[in-house]
Protein backbone atom coordinates (compact mmCIF):
# COMPACT_ATOMS: atom_id res chain seq x y z
CA UNK A 1 0.00 0.00 0.00
CA UNK A 2 1.48 3.07 -1.50
CA UNK A 3 1.98 6.14 0.82
CA UNK A 4 0.52 9.47 -1.03
CA UNK A 5 2.29 12.04 -0.56
CA UNK A 6 1.31 15.50 -1.48
CA UNK A 7 3.18 18.96 -1.50
CA UNK A 8 1.71 21.65 -0.29
CA UNK A 9 4.02 25.27 -0.74
CA UNK A 10 7.04 24.41 0.54
CA UNK A 11 6.36 20.77 2.48
CA UNK A 12 5.66 17.59 2.06
CA UNK A 13 2.82 15.76 3.70
CA UNK A 14 2.91 11.94 3.85
CA UNK A 15 -0.79 10.44 5.22
CA UNK A 16 -0.62 6.75 5.80
CA UNK A 17 -4.23 5.21 4.77
CA UNK A 18 -3.59 1.62 6.21
CA UNK A 19 -1.34 -0.46 8.20
CA UNK A 20 2.00 -0.74 6.26
CA UNK A 21 4.15 -3.65 5.78
CA UNK A 22 7.78 -3.01 6.33
CA UNK A 23 8.78 -2.96 2.44
CA UNK A 24 6.41 0.20 2.67
CA UNK A 25 7.55 1.72 5.34
CA UNK A 26 10.87 1.80 3.56
CA UNK A 27 9.30 2.85 0.53
CA UNK A 28 8.31 5.68 2.20
CA UNK A 29 11.50 6.55 3.80
CA UNK A 30 12.63 6.68 0.18
CA UNK A 31 10.12 8.40 -1.65
CA UNK A 32 10.26 11.13 0.66
CA UNK A 33 14.31 11.35 0.54
CA UNK A 34 13.68 12.02 -2.88
CA UNK A 35 11.00 14.20 -3.11
CA UNK A 36 12.45 16.60 -0.68
CA UNK A 37 14.93 17.16 -3.21
CA UNK A 38 12.73 17.33 -6.37
CA UNK A 39 10.63 19.84 -4.84
CA UNK A 40 13.37 21.91 -2.64
CA UNK A 41 11.13 21.08 0.56
CA UNK A 42 12.05 23.02 3.93
CA UNK A 43 9.69 20.65 5.82
CA UNK A 44 7.55 17.15 6.06
CA UNK A 45 4.77 15.96 7.73
CA UNK A 46 4.49 12.20 8.70
CA UNK A 47 0.95 11.39 9.46
CA UNK A 48 0.75 8.14 11.19
CA UNK A 49 -3.20 8.56 13.01
CA UNK A 50 -4.41 5.41 11.31
CA UNK A 51 -2.12 3.57 12.31
CA UNK A 52 -2.56 1.09 15.21
CA UNK A 53 0.93 -0.59 15.90
CA UNK A 54 4.07 1.12 15.83
CA UNK A 55 6.33 -1.72 16.14
CA UNK A 56 9.81 -1.77 16.91
CA UNK A 57 10.78 -1.72 13.05
CA UNK A 58 8.12 1.26 12.04
CA UNK A 59 9.29 3.11 14.81
CA UNK A 60 13.14 2.83 14.14
CA UNK A 61 11.88 3.13 10.18
CA UNK A 62 10.64 6.63 11.13
CA UNK A 63 13.61 7.60 12.86
CA UNK A 64 16.19 7.35 10.20
CA UNK A 65 13.28 8.84 7.68
CA UNK A 66 13.63 12.04 10.19
CA UNK A 67 17.36 12.09 10.35
CA UNK A 68 18.30 10.95 6.78
CA UNK A 69 15.73 14.10 5.52
CA UNK A 70 17.16 16.36 8.38
CA UNK A 71 20.26 15.80 5.97
CA UNK A 72 18.49 17.01 2.91
CA UNK A 73 17.31 19.66 4.94
CA UNK A 74 14.13 19.54 5.90
CA UNK A 75 12.30 19.16 9.09
CA UNK A 76 9.90 16.67 9.97
CA UNK A 77 7.19 16.46 12.32
CA UNK A 78 5.76 13.29 12.94
CA UNK A 79 1.80 13.53 13.97
CA UNK A 80 -1.34 11.79 14.79
CA UNK A 81 0.10 9.19 17.14
CA UNK A 82 -3.22 7.96 18.51
CA UNK A 83 -3.38 7.72 22.66
CA UNK A 84 -3.62 3.56 23.07
CA UNK A 85 -0.36 3.63 20.13
CA UNK A 86 1.35 5.63 22.53
CA UNK A 87 0.99 3.34 25.78
CA UNK A 88 2.04 0.13 23.69
CA UNK A 89 5.46 2.44 22.55
CA UNK A 90 5.91 3.09 26.02
CA UNK A 91 5.71 -0.63 27.57
CA UNK A 92 7.15 -1.85 24.71
CA UNK A 93 10.33 0.79 25.70
CA UNK A 94 10.76 2.29 22.00
CA UNK A 95 11.05 6.26 21.60
CA UNK A 96 10.57 9.18 19.18
CA UNK A 97 12.19 11.32 21.59
CA UNK A 98 14.48 13.61 19.51
CA UNK A 99 11.70 13.52 16.83
CA UNK A 100 9.25 16.16 16.50
CA UNK A 101 5.78 15.06 17.22
CA UNK A 102 2.83 16.82 17.20
CA UNK A 103 -0.88 16.08 17.74
CA UNK A 104 -2.62 16.19 14.11
CA UNK A 105 -1.62 17.57 10.62
CA UNK A 106 -3.01 21.21 11.82
CA UNK A 107 -0.04 21.63 14.85
CA UNK A 108 2.27 19.92 12.71
CA UNK A 109 2.13 22.41 9.45
CA UNK A 110 2.28 25.05 13.20
CA UNK A 111 5.40 23.53 14.13
CA UNK A 112 6.91 23.47 10.29
CA UNK A 113 6.07 27.00 10.36
CA UNK A 114 7.54 27.95 13.50
CA UNK A 115 11.00 25.78 12.47
CA UNK A 116 11.52 27.58 9.16
CA UNK A 117 10.93 30.82 10.14
CA UNK A 118 13.76 30.07 13.08
CA UNK A 119 16.10 29.57 9.99
CA UNK A 120 15.33 32.51 7.95
CA UNK A 121 13.94 30.60 5.45
CA UNK A 122 10.52 30.63 3.70
CA UNK A 123 8.12 28.07 3.90
CA UNK A 124 5.63 29.76 1.72
CA UNK B 1 -12.81 -25.14 13.22
CA UNK B 2 -12.67 -23.68 16.51
CA UNK B 3 -13.64 -20.07 15.80
CA UNK B 4 -10.93 -19.22 19.37
CA UNK B 5 -8.25 -20.33 17.74
CA UNK B 6 -6.18 -18.48 14.66
CA UNK B 7 -2.83 -20.11 13.59
CA UNK B 8 -1.01 -16.96 10.69
CA UNK B 9 1.80 -18.96 9.34
CA UNK B 10 5.05 -16.33 9.54
CA UNK B 11 7.24 -16.56 6.16
CA UNK B 12 7.52 -12.65 4.43
CA UNK B 13 7.04 -9.57 6.10
CA UNK B 14 3.44 -8.68 5.08
CA UNK B 15 2.30 -12.07 7.53
CA UNK B 16 3.98 -9.54 10.07
CA UNK B 17 0.34 -7.58 9.55
CA UNK B 18 -1.90 -10.31 8.80
CA UNK B 19 -0.66 -12.06 12.34
CA UNK B 20 -1.06 -9.17 14.48
CA UNK B 21 -4.17 -8.05 13.14
CA UNK B 22 -5.29 -11.39 13.41
CA UNK B 23 -4.55 -11.26 17.03
CA UNK B 24 -6.40 -7.79 17.39
CA UNK B 25 -9.62 -9.62 15.84
CA UNK B 26 -9.44 -12.24 18.37
CA UNK B 27 -8.65 -10.22 21.34
CA UNK B 28 -11.67 -7.86 20.21
CA UNK B 29 -13.88 -10.35 20.28
CA UNK B 30 -13.04 -12.01 23.52
CA UNK B 31 -13.71 -8.03 24.93
CA UNK B 32 -10.50 -6.63 25.04
CA UNK B 33 -10.35 -3.41 25.23
CA UNK B 34 -9.43 -1.26 22.30
CA UNK B 35 -5.77 -0.30 23.94
CA UNK B 36 -5.17 -3.92 25.14
CA UNK B 37 -5.91 -4.60 21.59
CA UNK B 38 -3.21 -2.37 20.64
CA UNK B 39 -1.25 -3.52 23.06
CA UNK B 40 -1.53 -7.56 22.47
CA UNK B 41 -0.88 -6.35 18.72
CA UNK B 42 1.93 -4.97 18.89
CA UNK B 43 3.52 -7.74 21.08
CA UNK B 44 2.38 -10.31 18.26
CA UNK B 45 4.15 -7.95 15.60
CA UNK B 46 7.34 -7.81 17.80
CA UNK B 47 7.06 -11.91 17.97
CA UNK B 48 6.41 -12.33 14.31
CA UNK B 49 9.23 -9.47 13.49
CA UNK B 50 11.74 -11.96 15.88
CA UNK B 51 10.38 -15.15 13.79
CA UNK B 52 11.47 -13.95 10.38
CA UNK B 53 14.84 -12.17 11.99
CA UNK B 54 16.22 -15.15 13.75
CA UNK B 55 14.38 -18.25 12.32
CA UNK B 56 12.95 -17.17 8.67
CA UNK B 57 9.60 -18.86 9.31
CA UNK B 58 7.63 -19.88 11.92
CA UNK B 59 3.64 -19.76 13.33
CA UNK B 60 1.77 -17.91 15.45
CA UNK B 61 -0.92 -19.37 16.89
CA UNK B 62 -3.57 -16.80 19.06
CA UNK B 63 -6.59 -18.51 21.27
CA UNK B 64 -9.12 -18.28 24.27
CA UNK B 65 -7.72 -19.22 27.38
CA UNK B 66 -9.57 -19.92 30.39
CA UNK B 67 -7.64 -20.56 33.61
CA UNK B 68 -9.71 -21.45 36.84
CA UNK B 69 -11.47 -17.71 36.95
CA UNK B 70 -9.59 -16.15 34.39
CA UNK B 71 -10.54 -15.18 31.21
CA UNK B 72 -7.77 -13.95 28.44
CA UNK B 73 -5.75 -14.25 25.13
CA UNK B 74 -3.02 -16.96 24.53
CA UNK B 75 -0.77 -16.68 21.85
CA UNK B 76 1.60 -19.06 21.28
CA UNK B 77 4.85 -18.30 18.79
CA UNK B 78 6.42 -21.13 17.44
CA UNK B 79 9.57 -21.41 15.72
CA UNK B 80 11.83 -24.11 14.80
CA UNK B 81 15.67 -21.82 14.58
CA UNK B 82 18.27 -22.11 16.45
CA UNK B 83 17.11 -21.13 19.58
CA UNK B 84 18.12 -19.13 22.33
CA UNK B 85 21.18 -20.06 23.99
CA UNK B 86 20.63 -17.50 27.18
CA UNK B 87 16.97 -16.91 28.00
CA UNK B 88 17.94 -15.06 31.20
CA UNK B 89 20.13 -12.65 29.32
CA UNK B 90 17.80 -12.28 26.43
CA UNK B 91 15.03 -10.82 29.44
CA UNK B 92 17.47 -8.14 30.46
CA UNK B 93 16.29 -5.01 29.26
CA UNK B 94 19.81 -2.98 28.07
CA UNK B 95 20.73 -6.12 26.43
CA UNK B 96 17.60 -6.67 23.89
CA UNK B 97 17.17 -2.97 22.87
CA UNK B 98 21.06 -2.46 21.95
CA UNK B 99 21.11 -1.20 18.53
CA UNK B 100 18.27 -2.41 17.45
CA UNK B 101 19.25 -6.32 17.37
CA UNK B 102 17.98 -7.46 20.31
CA UNK B 103 14.71 -9.42 20.41
CA UNK B 104 12.60 -6.71 22.78
CA UNK B 105 11.61 -9.96 24.80
CA UNK B 106 11.44 -7.47 28.21
CA UNK B 107 8.85 -5.16 25.89
CA UNK B 108 6.89 -8.17 24.67
CA UNK B 109 6.24 -8.70 28.50
CA UNK B 110 5.42 -5.47 29.45
CA UNK B 111 2.69 -5.36 26.67
CA UNK B 112 1.33 -9.14 27.73
CA UNK B 113 0.58 -9.91 31.26
CA UNK B 114 3.09 -13.17 31.39
CA UNK B 115 5.54 -14.43 28.87
CA UNK B 116 7.28 -17.79 29.12
CA UNK B 117 10.06 -18.71 26.79
CA UNK B 118 11.01 -22.57 26.27
CA UNK B 119 14.24 -22.90 24.01
CA UNK B 120 16.69 -25.14 23.61
CA UNK B 121 19.62 -25.11 21.60
CA UNK B 122 19.00 -26.21 18.04
CA UNK B 123 15.09 -26.86 18.43
CA UNK B 124 13.29 -23.63 17.96
CA UNK B 125 11.88 -21.55 20.34
CA UNK B 126 8.41 -21.31 21.23
CA UNK B 127 7.10 -17.81 23.53
CA UNK B 128 3.84 -18.46 25.21
CA UNK B 129 2.52 -15.37 25.73
CA UNK B 130 -0.73 -14.58 28.16
CA UNK B 131 -2.93 -11.60 28.83
CA UNK B 132 -5.80 -11.22 31.03
CA UNK B 133 -8.97 -9.49 31.21
CA UNK B 134 -9.34 -7.16 33.90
Amino acid sequence: MQVPILKQRNYLIATIQSALTDADLLQLRDELTARVGRFRSLGVVIDVTVLDVMDSFAVRTLRATVHILKLRGAETVIVGIQPEVAFAMVQLGVTLDREATALDLEEGLVYLDRQVEGSGRHGR
Amino acid sequence: MDGNKRTVQINVDTDIVTARQEGRALAASLGFSSSEQVLIATAISEAARNILLYAGTGTITSSYLEEGSKRGILIVVRDEGPGISDVAQAMVDGYSTSGGLGLGLPGMKRLMDELDIISEGGKGTTLIMKRWKL
